[in-house]
């Protein structure tokens, strides 16, 4: 078909974690600019597949934006070249023909490569359990409306809350830094009424168990948000530095 | 063995109410001591295993995903159901039962569609408690949209994303727990076996999908919340990884599958664009709410859509279904768009799609924001700008995710759509108190077939799934788990153990080893073809015939042909897809046989040969008014009846005209 592209990739091949790993070359013919970049991939496998060769792993599930399982550093950038997109909502009309393109894994301490593309998140879920939630149990609610939210506090609430905990911006940060990714909980949490009683003790715990995974400090470079498939706002990680900061005062006062 | 639905002597609205008050319960020292494996981290398996940890049983939860929180409940967009009756427009419990019971055409269960009903606002309570920030009034109040089959606003939502943050609101409890110790979470796990010992559910085998390693897990009780089959299709809206496996082998062991035909085949989706396509995307039910879906009135009009003039436009929903209009249900809605392709009004390069169009209420909200602003001569470009303004804020990552497949701007011109396999009612067989016949073996959320009968209704699913793993299954477990206090956990060395993990392990080697010369995507592929053209959207007996011939041979050639690469001993996603394909394989064919068997039309399953004068699906009562529990006995199936009684409600042809 006409319009149809010829490619050459660099991809990141690692047996698992213990070995090394190294960029190795494939060429993909008559890609549609139709195809998302994982239909791309699934092209690439078939015809690895049927040639003997083994078939390039990496994570994907929903392939619509919104599980947060997808994962590829494209061409320096995570989840590619587009903004405010995810690498499997990335359709190959992006590309032209006889481009190359380097894919490689999420690189950060906290994120062990397991094979090729796919590595270790294992780290994020831990920091939920630190302190991510609202300590309710179930069958304790009262009704939905007798608590009333301004508006503009949902509405804030639910832009932090649309983090997908991929991991771009642990990816993107040149510290590995989660800052952006444990704020925008911190921050959900903090604008509503309910998140109030356990604010302080919530940030301290999720702070710390950052730390402990071995993330990087932040430095304010911004990158987390630019690269940001949910453009979570860097407004988050102020905010969860004045909630820190005023945590740690309270509990000297204590 | 003769099935019994264990529905609660009384009334219809004090059956829950008196059953939950009498069901036995556990002390908390026993509790301790009785284990619980939930297979599913989605709103049913992460609500489940969260509510029963609370509760003080010792529970494991399993997901194939790198976290619990990606499971396939992440992506619902539109709502979720309750019978708040905020709006004052005349909700009620026994609204949203009747309104659910008629959506399902008749074919679910009366005393548990209530029980979902009255369920449905604890449901909300217990989300806003955990912070998940619904749509809010300016007034701080909670905010309601509408859905289809439906006339009151009922639907509760978060922008275009309600299933993510109902999802994270029980991911964050449920990691809450395993912080605390009380559930040990096991991701990148994937279940290929259970475990029945002395007629009980007593366990799983477990992959670890890193290591390839094979894990026996002990359950006093095990728990499917694995999510719905539409994956049978090939393509579909589920995720890539959306498979059966896991009620299978439950069904393969025994217990029963209920309804398998039964497939919700979903209007609003975005088409298929060619050979490469690897799944479909989803356009939420709500935009039905603000959108118009309409033809050329001349088949064969490739014009511009926005240079169509209103006459010559058939609006068809409107025009059939005057009363409902474009808010008809999913499965009417849907063969009318298939109708009015096959005659050739169908647009787009395929001709397989039809428009949804915005901008007529795009022009109603922009002059309510005019008057709002107090523009009293704006121009209708203005109006029409302060219009997209709001639609934005309503569907805004649903525009932007139509403009990122398509690249086409749907703010600009409407979308194409088309109908997709996207939910699937069917599922293990369970009783009133989601216990399958195998005793101990639980099924909830989409994995069981219980309460949406042949259709389900928009925003009715994440109702379901949650109401089950909150609020259902830590009452009845109780009545299985209370004689159980006296069993000791048993041994993973069990024979029936060591039998299992065989059986497994054997499987896995034969399909590494045959070696073939065709990929599993080929078989996915061609299955997922005959079952869309013949067990799809329309389907008759010569058809569904031949379909079950052909897939006996995709799956004699699969077993002789397929190529798995790689080894069983590492992280191989072949492998994985591999299993599941060959499950779907023999799903399939059973999908087709309950099809063949339900030789009338209702909800989603549309048989040409019994349809009225007008097209419309024509359900045969007398003969058809039960649940089709399937026995499985070595690749042959036994049909028992579960015969349907409809006590309160009075059955009657739908009717959305
Ligand atoms: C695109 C889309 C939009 C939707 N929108 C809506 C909506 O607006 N409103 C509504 O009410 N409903 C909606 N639905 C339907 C609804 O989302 C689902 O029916 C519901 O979320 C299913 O929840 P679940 O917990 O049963 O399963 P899922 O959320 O699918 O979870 C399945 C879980 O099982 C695990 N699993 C599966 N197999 C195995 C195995 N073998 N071993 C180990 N783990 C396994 C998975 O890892 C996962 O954790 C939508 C569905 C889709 C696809
Ligand atoms: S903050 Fe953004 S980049 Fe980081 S995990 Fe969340 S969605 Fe991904
Ligand atoms: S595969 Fe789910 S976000 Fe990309």
């Amino acid at each position: 078909m006409s319009g149809n592209m010829n490619l050459t990739l660099k991809i990141w091949r690692q047996k698992n974690t213990k070995t090394k790993g190294t960029l190795v070359d494939y060429k993909v013919k008559d890609i549609s600019p139709d195809m998302s970049f994982l239909e791309m991939f699934d092209v690439l496998n078939e015809d690895l597949i049927t040639k003997g060769d083994d078939p390039i792993a990496f994570d994907h599930d929903c392939r619509e934006g919104i599980c947060g399982m997808c994962s590829m550093h494209i061409n320096g950038r995570p989840h590619g070249p587009k903004d405010a997109i995810t690498t499997c909502q990335l359709h190959m009309r992006s590309f032209s023909d006889g481009d190359t393109i380097v894919v490689e894994p999420w690189r950060a301490n906290a994120f062990p490569i397991i094979k090729d593309l796919t590595v270790d998140r294992g780290a994020f879920d831990r920091i939920i359990g630190a302190g991510g939630f609202i300590s309710v149990n179930t069958g304790n609610a009262q009704d939905g409306n007798t608590l009333p939210i301004a508006k503009h506090d949902a509405d804030a609430a639910f832009a932090a809350a649309a983090c997908i905990g991929c991991g771009a911006c642990v990816a993107a940060c040149k510290n590995a830094s989660a800052m952006l990714f444990v704020s925008a909980k911190v921050n959900q949490l903090a604008h509503l009424p309910q998140g109030q009683p356990e604010r302080m003790k919530r940030v301290k715990a999720m702070v710390a168990q950052m730390d402990k995974e071995g993330f990087g400090a932040c430095t304010n470079t911004g990158a987390c948000s630019a690269e940001c498939p949910k453009e979570i706002s860097l407004v988050n990680i102020a905010a969860m530095n004045r909630d820190y900061l005023k945590a740690n005062l309270i509990s000297l006062e204590d | 063995m003769p099935i019994n639905s264990n529905i609660p002597e009384g009334q219809l609205e004090d059956k829950w109410t008196k059953y939950k008050s009498t069901i036995p319960l556990v002390n908390p020292a026993n509790k301790r001591s009785l284990e619980i494996l939930v297979v599913g981290s989605g709103l049913a398996g992460a609500a489940a295993a969260t509510s029963l940890a609370e509760l003080g049983y010792k529970v494991k939860c399993f997901c194939f995903q790198d976290s619990p929180r990606r499971a396939h409940s992440i992506a619902a967009q539109g709502g979720i159901n309750a019978a708040k009756n905020y709006q004052n427009d005349g909700d009620s419990v026994y609204r949203l039962f009747y309104d659910t019971i008629k959506g399902g055409d008749y074919r679910a269960r009366e005393a548990n569609v209530y029980r979902l009903a009255e369920i449905s606002p604890n449901i909300i309570d217990q989300c806003v408690a955990q912070g998940v920030p619904f749509a809010r009034e300016y007034g701080g109040m909670l905010s309601n949209r509408s859905f289809g089959g439906t006339q009151v606003q009922r639907t509760f939502y978060a922008a275009g994303q309600t299933g993510q943050q109902l999802l994270l609101g029980a991911y964050s409890a449920l990691e809450r727990q395993v912080g605390m110790g009380s559930v040990e979470m096991l991701s990148r796990h994937e279940m290929l076996e259970v475990v029945v010992i002395e007629g009980k559910a007593r366990g799983i085998i477990a992959r670890n999908l890193i290591t390839g390693e094979l894990e026996r897990h002990f359950g006093h009780a095990v728990l499917l919340c694995s999510g719905g089959y539409g994956n049978v299709f090939y393509l579909s809206t589920n995720a890539m990884g959306s498979n059966a496996t896991a009620i299978w082998k439950a069904h393969k062991k025994g217990a029963y599958f209920g309804n398998p035909c039964f497939t919700q085949i979903h209007p609003t989706c975005i088409p298929v664009s060619g050979d490469h396509q690897s799944k479909l995307t989803l356009m939420s039910e709500s935009l039905r709410n603000d959108g118009r879906i309409w033809v050329p009135a001349k088949a064969g009009d490739t014009r511009n859509p926005i240079d169509i003039p209103e006459i010559e436009r058939d609006y068809y929903l409107e025009r059939r279904y005057p009363a409902f209009g474009n808010l008809v249900p999913r499965d009417v809605a849907s063969r009318a768009a298939k109708e009015r392709c096959d005659a050739g009004f169908g647009v787009g390069n395929s001709k397989m799609a039809v428009y949804l169009d915005f901008k007529f209420n795009m022009m109603r909200y922009g002059k309510v924001e005019a008057t709002k602003q107090g523009l009293t001569n704006a121009q209708d470009s203005e109006i029409l700008a302060l219009g997209k303004e709001v639609v934005k804020e309503k569907y805004g990552n649903l525009f932007d995710m139509y403009q990122q497949i398509t690249g086409e701007n749907p703010y600009e011109s409407p979308m194409r759509i088309y109908p997709a396999v996207h939910y699937t009612m069917g599922g293990l067989w369970v009783d009133y108190n989601l216990m399958t016949n195998v005793p101990g073996m639980y099924a909830l959320g989409e994995a069981n077939f219980s309460d949406h009968g042949a259709n389900r209704l928009g925003a009715s699913a994440l109702m379901q799934g949650l109401a089950d793993g909150y609020f259902v299954i830590p009452y009845t477990i109780g009545a299985y788990l209370s004689k159980e206090i006296a069993t000791k956990a048993i041994s993973t060395d069990h024979e029936a153990f060591v039998d299992a993990e065989n059986a497994v392990k054997e499987r896995l080697t034969k399909l590494l080893s045959i070696n073939g010369n065709k990929t599993v995507d080929h078989f996915h592929k061609r299955l997922g073809k005959v079952m869309w053209d013949k067990c799809g959207m329309a389907r008759n007996a010569e058809g569904l015939k031949e379909a079950i011939i052909e897939i006996q041979a995709i799956r004699a050639d699969f077993w002789s042909h397929v190529r798995v690469p790689g080894a069983s001993d590492e992280l191989n996603p072949e492998l994985e897809k591999a299993g599941r394909v060959a499950d779907f394989i023999e799903l399939g064919e059973l999908m087709c046989m309950d099809a063949l068997a339900r030789n009338e039309s209702c909800g989603g399953h549309f048989r040409e040969e019994s349809q009225t004068e007008e097209g419309e699906a024509k359900r045969d009562d007398e003969n058809y008014s039960y649940v089709a529990a399937w026995e499985y006995n070595n690749m042959n199936w036994q049909m028992q009846k579960e015969d349907l009684k409809f006590d309160n409600i009075k059955i009657a042809q739908r009717s959305y005209k």
